[in-house]
């Protein structure tokens, strides 16, 4: 069984984020980039697949600039076994993302697909979703454990209070939620094996894919900033605010 | 508490804009080493030791090693973290590819040494000290030997030590006395080792002492001391782990800091005596330590850099964080890294930290060159280079250590001298860097005695030349910043000049008067090539920033450079009027007026 990996190179997670002065996006410019955090657990569980004897192999796939191939190779470090770089110099959207990922799961067959269930940078989570509709096949989201066995993959999925387990026959698409396990350090004859590893590039016209952006991003704000708090001296004074300068009874 | 995130964007800048990694990279057998590959072993090498190594740094300095029942528990957690350092394979980063390590050229271990000594520094020593063994017995081992213990000690399987000190033979290695009576194909070794790091622990199944000892026919002093192999465990034909060899810890030594390593007095044959192994040929053992001498020596200077670094993090943090007092110009309080004199610390800290690490990584391409150029001409420049240098980033580097890693504990004020902030940690770590591995005084009998006045200041010579080539090229940038940095040095230049002919002079018919000063001098060339790195890193700095190139970091190293030009190079002037004019009085007194 193949399994395929999409991973997003994100601003890195301990990168303090600014937006930038014309309110268009946020600064990318010179910051460090790593591989999305909830994909390193995709790749994490798809290398344990793999190590359980489940899986034959994990391709990885990554969309965007040249910067992604580094991403790739340190998908390949922790064990994947050929990566795909989708060229895109500009910013793709979910749905771009979704129907290149459809036609790379075209190319290369694979029996399921671990996505991470969003990325840090934009939080949309609908690339994994938006591939399972395209593809028509099963979906299980935010998954915290994982199972394959017989054709079929029994997925437990973290849900407002409490655990939800699904079954659902492959090819299918599951996408992970943080405590689904403890991504590994890539071991240093690993990073240099990684080097030698396929690494094959493609671009969204070879793919038949129009990226063109359907959404538009009108402003973007830093979140304002948290007022002082003030001392009240009685519950009548307190009421009054609430009432009077913050409006909420 | 205190945060470890490994500097790679200015570690990457050093390698591959200073220190000529893409020059490294093309020495037969470094081919791999590209700057994608630097970047990739430095990321996930940062990774591992900021998340994992870290942490362990402040438990190990509460907890220390503790010898129970003759047996040595390290701190919490560090036996864990040393396993998956072990099966991350980073203990073999610059080890031969037969023996089981990468193959690496020492310009990209050295970036990950550093890692490891910022983290911690306790936990670091363990792997540094079977390096040092390892590189003895592939260098002077004899095959068998190296069948048995090479890809063990390469891979941190197996730990290994040094045992050179015993109570009477600290600096004065002729003082030795641990003896090895010949028995069949081995010896029997005898007698008391100090100050043995990592020398006795539970972390791994086997420890390989190399120690130090004399023969029963063995000619008095220097000469007549030899090395072995001495194991915890005997090893079997089948290489199988046999009988517990006669070697115990009997104490551990309470310290004033890395107290995470275990500083084990160690008793040799007590009861049969040890079982050990030659290594070379007799007597000729001092001579095998001293070819790994160098590189240990640059490890420590390496160290000095790494707490530095670690000291500065630190402080910054607390500077941005604490909110203390209206700074002088400013409307109302804030952070203390407002306030002017704190910032004059930081940039001290930084722009010292940065200058050393530019030295020690350039230093370790001249290592890489002097083992791999193809031209033996060159191979023997770079060789003369990383011989006058090597004492240079050891001294120069712990030394400045000091000053960092106590501005440290000011910028945090009365907290720093609280231990719970941690500041203080790294200003009792970093303490023992000037002593071991030969003090700051024996780094400067080397620097000025064997590798100036015996060589009439040769080499020396050569690399002011460079360095003035290079100032010429600064001055010829605008700006107030290029004009001080070009200034700063030029100056520093000549009175280094003038301090080197005066030594050399002076040591031909006065010795004493001449090495009174080698301190001052071996200060003084610190921080002239200190200066030279920053200068460079201006001068490209400079280029970078009118491609429009990364902004922030190119141009916060020009004020870095310029901030050390002013601050910094100014202190070797004060050093050479030392050296050129304080023997004297250094000399006079009578030893009963002290």
């Amino acid at each position: 069984m193949k399994i395929l990996v999409p991973v997003k190179r994100v601003v890195d997670a301990n990168v303090k984020i600014r937006v930038k002065s014309d309110g268009s996006g946020v600064e990318t410019a010179n910051l460090k980039l790593s591989m999305n955090p909830f994909d390193e657990i995709a790749v994490e569980e798809a290398v344990r697949l793999k190590e359980a004897g489940i899986a034959s192999e994990v391709v990885a796939v990554s969309i965007g600039d040249t910067g992604c191939q580094e991403t790739l190779r340190a998908a390949m470090a922790v064990g994947a076994d050929a990566a795909i770089h989708v060229e895109a110099d500009t910013a793709t959207q979910p749905l771009a993302v979704a129907k290149l990922l459809q036609a790379i799961v075209a190319k290369e067959q694979p029996q399921l697909v671990i996505c991470g269930k969003q990325a840090i940078d934009d939080d949309a989570n609908q690339v994994g979703q938006m591939l399972a509709a395209l593809l028509d096949w099963p979906q299980a989201t935010f998954a915290s454990r994982v199972q394959i066995a017989g054709g079929e993959a029994t997925v437990t999925r973290e849900i407002d209070g409490g655990l939800e387990t699904l079954a659902m026959p492959l090819p299918a698409v599951i996408s992970t939620d943080l405590r689904l396990n403890e991504p590994r350090y890539a071991s240093l004859p690993n990073i240099m094996k990684a080097k030698k590893k396929p690494l094959a590039t493609v671009s969204p016209a070879e793919l038949d894919v129009d990226i063109a952006p359907r959404l538009k991003v009108v402003s973007v704000d830093e979140p304002s900033v948290r007022q002082a708090g003030k001392l009240v001296s009685d519950v009548a004074e307190l009421v009054g605010m609430l009432r009077n300068e913050a409006k909420v009874i | 508490m205190s945060n470890y995130t490994a500097p790679v964007r200015d570690m990457l800048f050093v390698m591959n804009e200073l220190a000529g990694l893409d020059a490294v990279g093309t020495l037969p057998g470094y081919e791999e080493a590209s700057a994608d590959l630097a970047e990739a072993i430095l990321e996930e090498a940062g990774r591992f030791a900021g998340e994992v190594i870290a942490p362990l740094n402040v438990i190990g300095d509460r907890e220390g090693s503790r010898l129970i029942d003759g047996k040595v528990v390290p701190p919490t957690g560090f036996a864990d973290a040393y396993r998956q350092f072990v099966d991350g394979g980073w203990g073999a980063v610059a080890s031969e590819i037969d023996h089981g390590g990468q193959g690496l050229p020492q310009l990209l271990a050295k970036p990950v040494t550093e890692m490891w000594n910022s983290a911690n520094l306790s936990f670091a020593l363990c792997p540094m000290l079977t390096q040092g063994a390892l590189e003895a017995l592939e260098h002077h081992g004899s095959d068998e030997l190296k069948a048995v213990y090479l890809s063990k000690l390469a891979t941190g399987e197996w730990t290994g030590t040094m045992n050179l000190t015993e109570p009477q033979a600290g600096s004065d290695l002729a003082a030795v006395r641990t003896k090895a009576v010949p028995e069949g194909d081995h010896y029997r070794i005898s007698g008391n080792k100090i100050f043995i790091t990592w020398g006795e622990h539970d972390m791994t199944d086997n420890i390989v002492h190399l120690v130090l000892a004399r023969l029963p026919d063995a000619p008095e002093g220097v000469k007549g001391i030899s090395l072995f192999v001495v194991p915890k465990y005997l090893v079997n034909a089948d290489g199988s782990l046999g009988l517990r060899n006669d070697v115990q810890c009997v104490s551990l030594e309470h310290k004033m800091g890395i107290h995470g390593s275990p500083t084990a007095v160690l008793a040799f044959g007590e009861k049969d005596g040890a079982i050990g192994y030659l290594v070379g040929e007799p007597n000729r053992g001092l001579e095998y330590m001293f070819t790994m001498m160098n590189h240990a020596r640059l490890g420590v200077g390496l160290e000095g850099v790494a707490i530095s670094e670690r000291a500065y993090q630190q402080a910054r943090d607390y500077a941005r964080d604490r909110v203390q007092g209206k700074a002088i110009g400013q409307r109302a309080a804030g952070a203390i890294i407002k306030h002017p004199d704190v910032r004059r610390m930081l940039m001290l800290m930084k722009s010292q930290t940065e200058a050393m690490r530019a030295l020690a990584y350039v230093t370790a391409a001249y290592m890489d060159q002097a083992a791999r150029h193809p031209d033996p001409v060159q191979r023997a420049y770079y060789q003369a280079r990383v011989d006058l240098l090597t004492p240079v980033v050891k001294g120069w580097s712990t030394e400045t250590a000091q000053e960092v890693t106590s501005l440290g504990v000011q910028v945090h004020g009365g907290m720093g001298f609280i231990e719970e902030t941690g500041a203080a940690q790294h200003m009792r770590d970093a303490r023992i860097i000037t002593i071991y591995e030969g003090t700051t005084g024996i780094q400067a009998n080397d620097l000025l005695g064997r590798k100036t006045v015996r060589e009439e200041g040769k080499t020396l010579q050569a690399l002011i030349e460079e360095i003035r080539a290079d100032v010429a090229r600064v001055a010829e940038l605008e700006g107030e910043a290029f004009r001080q940095i070009a200034a700063g040095l030029e100056e520093a230049l000549r009175v280094l000049e003038a301090t080197a002919s005066h030594l050399i002079a002076t040591a031909a018919n006065d010795m004493p008067l001449a090495f009174s000063g080698a301190v001052p001098y071996l200060m003084q060339l610190g921080i002239v090539c200190g200066g030279w790195q920053m200068a460079r890193a201006a001068c490209i700095a400079k280029a970078r920033l009118d491609a429009g190139d990364d902004v922030a970091f190119h141009q916060a190293k020009i004020v870095s450079a310029q901030f050390y030009a002013t601050h910094v190079l100014p202190r070797a002037q004060a050093h050479a009027h030392a050296a050129l004019h304080g023997g004297q009085a250094t000399l006079a007194l009578d030893e009963s007026a002290f």
